[in-house]
């Protein structure tokens, strides 16, 4: 039976007639919206290259069916930039070397902005590389991931100061 | 993965008429769920999706003491909700030390203590495991041993339970709150998982169509708040399953132990209490040869299931650390790395 579900994604919305309810979110946004930023490691909840924002929350879109988050605002890394300027965690994932072969760094900045929103880290590397867990980085680049978030966090702290 | 029907019902009532058809498995977080299917474990005709089921996601803290908790509750909520964490210092610990961040933010209260084992030949379907198919037989037995079950394990099964979150709350007589098409009913955590025995390989104590709607702590759970810890060795520092893990739980009384609470993970088809080391510690005084004789109850009767021998020691061993460090008190502050026996303060990183 046919599902129809609507997502924002990136403030966009998309309806999309799911043919067979075993979609996952994290096929839908690569086969069907053709976003296909969020990679594909595992697909086992094991890797984290599929990390993404569901109402503002990171989860794993391969263990998420599709049908099951219908109605949800979700953020890829396609919807982190503004306006041909990189979101802060962006820019810091390219200055302090965050990345290697890149497979997994779009799942790596959107764990990052979520470790970010959640605010249990502060400025602890240890808690940091505790929050970053849930991503594995096959290349060893965590020295740099680890630097890039504590990174974003400062300029991130320095946006809301000057917006404030 | 196999084809299936989908339905999102309104109301628990709906929710329970659908779940009772044949086939049918309850959807929450999904995190073991769509892993299980994914490899063909688990094949559901229907999948009833309970994550809109109005009335299943509150933390209450109620005015006796007693902490209700919705089975969609998701773990990072709930380890993350100010007064609980207070109340309940070692669950809020027991969860954060378990799965990944992206993982807490979707698995929920009540899919926890559904998750199926871990053993391996569960998780493959060319294997022979009893729990998966009755009768068939148990490929772990005198297969890949090292994480298998010492306490409570028959021929049948020497699979554990994975759950963090149910170790602790085992040791605070937690009780599950089951509804079904039978009604409403509830029993004490600690028996919600049969042990497998001669005939039966184990498992949870739910009729078809019933449901997990809630968790309920007692009134005197927050007692234990100030002396409280949840310790887990695991292969590496973030992002395992337990090796063996303990929380314990102490009442202080002009240093004296006037009540203690001893539970184990990951060595038996389900969080082990062990109620014979708890009295051992009752109205004495911190003391290493005390903490020592617990250990010692807490692994009566523990046999080795295969090469997994060393898991009595080490659960022995970490028993005494996890009261070493519960009378010294609750940390201000959740550890950088939650239960971790590697001190985060010395410098040198456990993230190796």
């Amino acid at each position: 039976m046919p599902l129809s579900i609507s997502l924002t994604i990136n403030g966009d919305r998309h309806d999309t007639l799911l043919e067979d309810a075993r979609a996952t979110l994290l096929d839908v946004l690569r086969e069907r919206v053709g976003l296909t930023g969020t990679k594909k490691g595992c697909d086992r909840g094991q890797c984290g290259a599929c990390t993404i924002l569901v109402d503002g929350r990171r989860i794993n879109a391969c263990l998420t069916l599709a049908a099951s988050v219908d109605g949800a605002a979700i953020t890829t890394i396609e919807g982190l930039a503004r306006k041909g300027e990189l979101h802060p965690v962006q820019a810091a994932f390219i200055e302090n070397d965050g990345f290697r072969c890149g497979y997994c760094t779009p799942g790596q900045i959107m764990s990052a902005v979520g470790l970010i929103a959640e605010g249990d880290a502060g400025d602890d590397p240890e808690r940091i590389r505790e929050g970053m867990s849930g991503n594995i980085c096959r290349c060893a680049a965590y020295p740099g991931i680890t630097q890039a978030v504590l990174d974003a966090q400062r300029r991130l702290a320095n946006d809301e100061r000057i917006s404030a | 993965m196999n084809r299936f029907d989908y339905i999102r019902p309104a109301s628990l009532e709906e929710a329970i008429a659908a779940g009772s058809e044949p086939g049918a498995s309850y959807l929450a977080g999904g995190t073991n769920l769509l892993d299980l299917m994914k490899v063909d474990v688990a094949r559901p005709d229907k999948i009833v999706d309970i994550t809109r089921v109005p009335g299943l996601d509150r933390i209450e803290m109620q005015n006796d003491g007693t902490i209700r908790i919705g089975a969609m509750v998701r773990n990072a909520d709930l380890a993350r909700h100010p007064a609980f964490a207070k109340a309940c210092p070692a669950v809020a610990e027991a969860l954060l030390s378990g799965a990944s961040p992206q993982l807490r933010n979707a698995a929920t209260v009540g899919g926890n203590l559904m998750q199926q084992t871990r053993c391996a030949y569960f998780y493959d379907p060319y294997s022979a495991c009893n729990r998966r198919q009755k009768g068939a037989g148990c490929d772990a037995r005198g297969g890949d041993t090292r994480n298998h079950a010492v306490l409570g394990w028959s021929d049948n099964c020497i699979a554990i339970h994975p759950s963090d979150f149910c170790v602790p709350l085992a040791a605070l007589d937690t009780v599950v709150e089951i509804e079904g098409p039978e009604g409403a009913r509830e029993t004490p955590l600690t028996r919600f998982y049969s042990l497998p025995d001669d005939t039966t390989p184990g498992g949870v104590d739910l009729a078809p169509g019933e449901m997990i709607t809630a968790l309920r702590l007692p009134r005197d759970a927050a007692s234990f708040a100030s002396h409280a810890r949840y310790l887990k060795l695991r292969e590496r520092t973030s992002y395992a399953f337990a090796i063996v893990s303990a929380a314990v739980m102490l009442r202080m009384q002009e240093g004296v132990i006037a009540e203690a609470r001893i539970a184990l993970g990951g060595v038996a088809a389900r969080p082990w209490r062990s109620v014979i080391a708890e009295e051992r510690l009752r109205d004495g005084e911190p003391d290493v040869d005390l903490f020592a004789s617990a250990a010692e109850a807490a692994l009566q009767g523990a046999e080795p299931s295969g090469a997994n021998a060393f898991k009595i020691e080490l659960a022995k061993r970490l028993v005494i650390r996890a009261i070493e460090r519960a009378a010294e008190g609750t940390p201000a502050r959740m550890p950088a790395l939650p239960a971790s026996v590697f001190a985060s303060d010395t410098g040198v990183s456990a993230h190796v």
